[in-house]
């Protein structure tokens, strides 16, 4: 009995060995293992015991790379990993297509609460007569309201929320309805669009509480959050492209037939196509989870060697020639973007990173990076600060300060850790930990933005 | 002996139609078969021969189907179709013309050879 139990186990190992290999399905795999079992079973009865039975019987397959080659010149396209969005084999999962049902419905959801405001005279459109300014005003504050909620939705159903959790999820959305509709903010005011600019990403932030089905406090959560977010945003991305596509060729087919449906292209796919992206998108980033590689890592191996090189040409250049930084508004911010950019190129590489991988060429350059982005900031800062109380402190001037200083103190942190880590002193976790455990810092000063800043600035 | 790479897979497949010609079978007994066939000499890698199954279904030359074999498991059997017997005389043709040019420049060259003094 217990042999048994050993050469099972060892047929399972080789089993799971094998289904690695893409070239092989399941059904190849069971193959493969009755031939294995028979010819284990037949040297036994010859003589054999079952440990030498199953090592002769391993080695009489074949050598396991040059099996899946034959296996993958028979079968070529499945080296393309598709996505099969059923399971191949006929029979589909239930589990996965539950998950499509519910995501295209909530998706449907989101398009027709986005299309309400309708019902009250506020129509989406794109053009800017004056009569459009107050309905673009209010779809441009309101837009994460009508589609965040859903995406938050879907995951408090995918992971099972419970009840308490969903009011406590309820709350962020509720409280971004009320400030940023109901808060006296001066038509026009910079307060008005720091806050709408700001909201989105507080409630996706606050949609990451039900990705994590309420485990907001693990650092493996945050860090999964971390990588959808990436994920989501590239699929997305193609979504947009494909929809753009195919809003193109509407408008130009039927103006083939003299008919124009601008007005039903832009108050009706546009918006419905918006919001059910969101939805779609993370649909797609979850059942592909386990098929394909993530493609925000790849995107950051491309990048970031170009970053560097441009910050270092940089930092020479502003060394050899002397220039001053540009005190102007859009300088600052223009830094700021440089720093949330490095930051992302820095996230993304860690959210990839075998921890227990050894320090490489890729490693040093990322330090690299940081620190040119370190030294380009503060000599802007520098340069900006002395101006800024000629300037006083504006509402924007504010904002993009405080992004910048938020974004400076973790990124001279990380730089420290990953300076540490180079030089062998410490492993690659605590960088890791870092950045999650500094994730409260951004939601905090984003509420800020949101809700502090109209009352200290008055609204304006 | 050691038969050369090509000619063993060359000759995979018109010995595999063969023996499914016999009867159904399965990819151990196949194997089990091509070993009694050639005295023990020819050898396969048990996994390669798979592929060339899969090869031949996908090109309508055999037929699968899943059935429980005599141990209870289950048991992917193969079947000769009639376009199976098609590329069967096919080959069969081919190797004959292979066949009969190098024996009769073997035969020749045999009586042509210097008789050892």
């Amino acid at each position: 009995m217990d042999s048994k139990r050993t050469l099972d186990e060892r047929i399972g190992e080789w089993r799971s060995y094998l289904r690695r290999r893409q070239a092989l399905r399941d059904v190849d795999v069971e193959e493969l293992e009755d031939h294995l079992r028979t010819q284990v079973e037949t040297l036994g009865e010859a003589g054999l015991d079952e440990d030498e039975a199953f090592l002769v019987a391993v080695k009489r397959m074949g050598d396991l790379d040059s099996l899946s080659r034959e296996f993958a010149l028979e079968y070529s396209e499945r080296l393309w990993k598709q996505l099969v969005v059923s399971p191949e084999g006929g029979e589909s999962s239930p589990v996965a297509a539950n998950e499509a049902v519910v995501a295209v419905g909530l998706a449907v959801a989101a398009a027709i609460a986005i299309k309400m405001p309708e019902l009250f005279g506020v129509h989406f459109r794109l053009d800017s007569t004056p009569d459009s300014q107050e309905d673009i005003l209010f779809y441009v504050k309101n837009f994460s309201l009508f589609v965040l909620p859903f995406l938050a939705a879907y995951f408090g159903w995918k992971r099972g929320l419970e009840r308490i959790h969903w009011a406590w999820q309820a709350l962020p959305f509720l409280a971004g309805a009320v400030v940023i509709n109901a808060l006296p903010f001066e038509p026009e005011g910079y307060t008005q669009m720091l806050a709408a600019i700001h909201l989105p990403i507080a409630l996706w932030l606050a949609a990451g509480f039900a990705y994590t089905g309420g485990r907001w406090r693990s650092h493996e959560h945050r860090m999964n959050c971390v990588r959808f977010t990436g994920e989501w945003f590239i699929y997305y991305s193609l979504l947009a492209l494909g929809g753009g596509v195919f809003m193109g060729f509407t408008l130009f087919i039927f103006d083939a037939i003299g008919l124009n449906p601008g007005a039903f292209v832009e108050g009706w796919i546009l918006p419905c196509g918006m919001v059910g992206a969101v939805l779609i998108g993370a649909w797609l980033v979850e059942a592909k989870q386990s098929v394909i590689e993530n493609m925000a890592p790849v995107l950051t191996l491309v990048f970031t060697p170009l970053f560097t090189a441009l910050l270092l040409v940089f930092v020479a250049t502003m060394a050899w020639t002397g220039n001053p930084v540009k005190v102007q508004r859009e300088v600052l911010i223009g830094f700021d973007l440089l720093l949330v950019v490095v930051l992302g190129l820095l996230l993304y590489t860690i959210s990839a990173r075998d921890p227990n991988s050894p320090r490489g060429f890729f490693d040093v350059l990322q330090f690299l990076l940081v620190a040119c982005a370190l030294l380009v900031d503060v000599l802007a800062l520098w340069a900006i600060a002395a101006r800024i109380t000629e300037f006083g402190f504006s509402p924007n001037r504010t904002a993009a300060l405080g992004l910048n200083l938020v974004l400076l103190v973790n990124l001279s942190w990380s730089a420290v850790l990953y300076g540490r880590f180079l030089v062998k002193q410490l492993p690659f976790a605590p960088l890791e930990r870092w950045q999650t455990a500094y994730a409260p810092v951004y939601l905090v000063w984003v509420w800020v933005v949101v809700v502090v800043f109209p009352m200290v600035f008055g609204f304006q | 002996m050691e038969i050369g790479k090509d000619l063993v897979a060359a000759s995979a497949t018109p010995l595999v139609l063969a023996i499914l010609n016999e009867g159904e079978s399965y990819g151990y007994a196949i194997i089990k078969r091509v070993g009694e066939l050639s005295g023990g000499e020819l050898q396969w890698t048990d996994g390669m021969l798979y592929p060339l199954l899969h090869r031949l279904e996908r090109n309508d030359c055999v037929e699968a189907a899943w059935r429980k074999s005599e141990t209870g498991r289950k048991r992917k059997y193969y079947r000769l179709t009639d376009e199976g017997m098609k590329q069967l005389a096919r080959q069969q043709q081919q190797w004959d013309v292979v066949d009969s040019a190098l024996r009769g420049i073997w035969l020749d060259a045999a009586n042509a050879a210097p008789q050892p003094a």
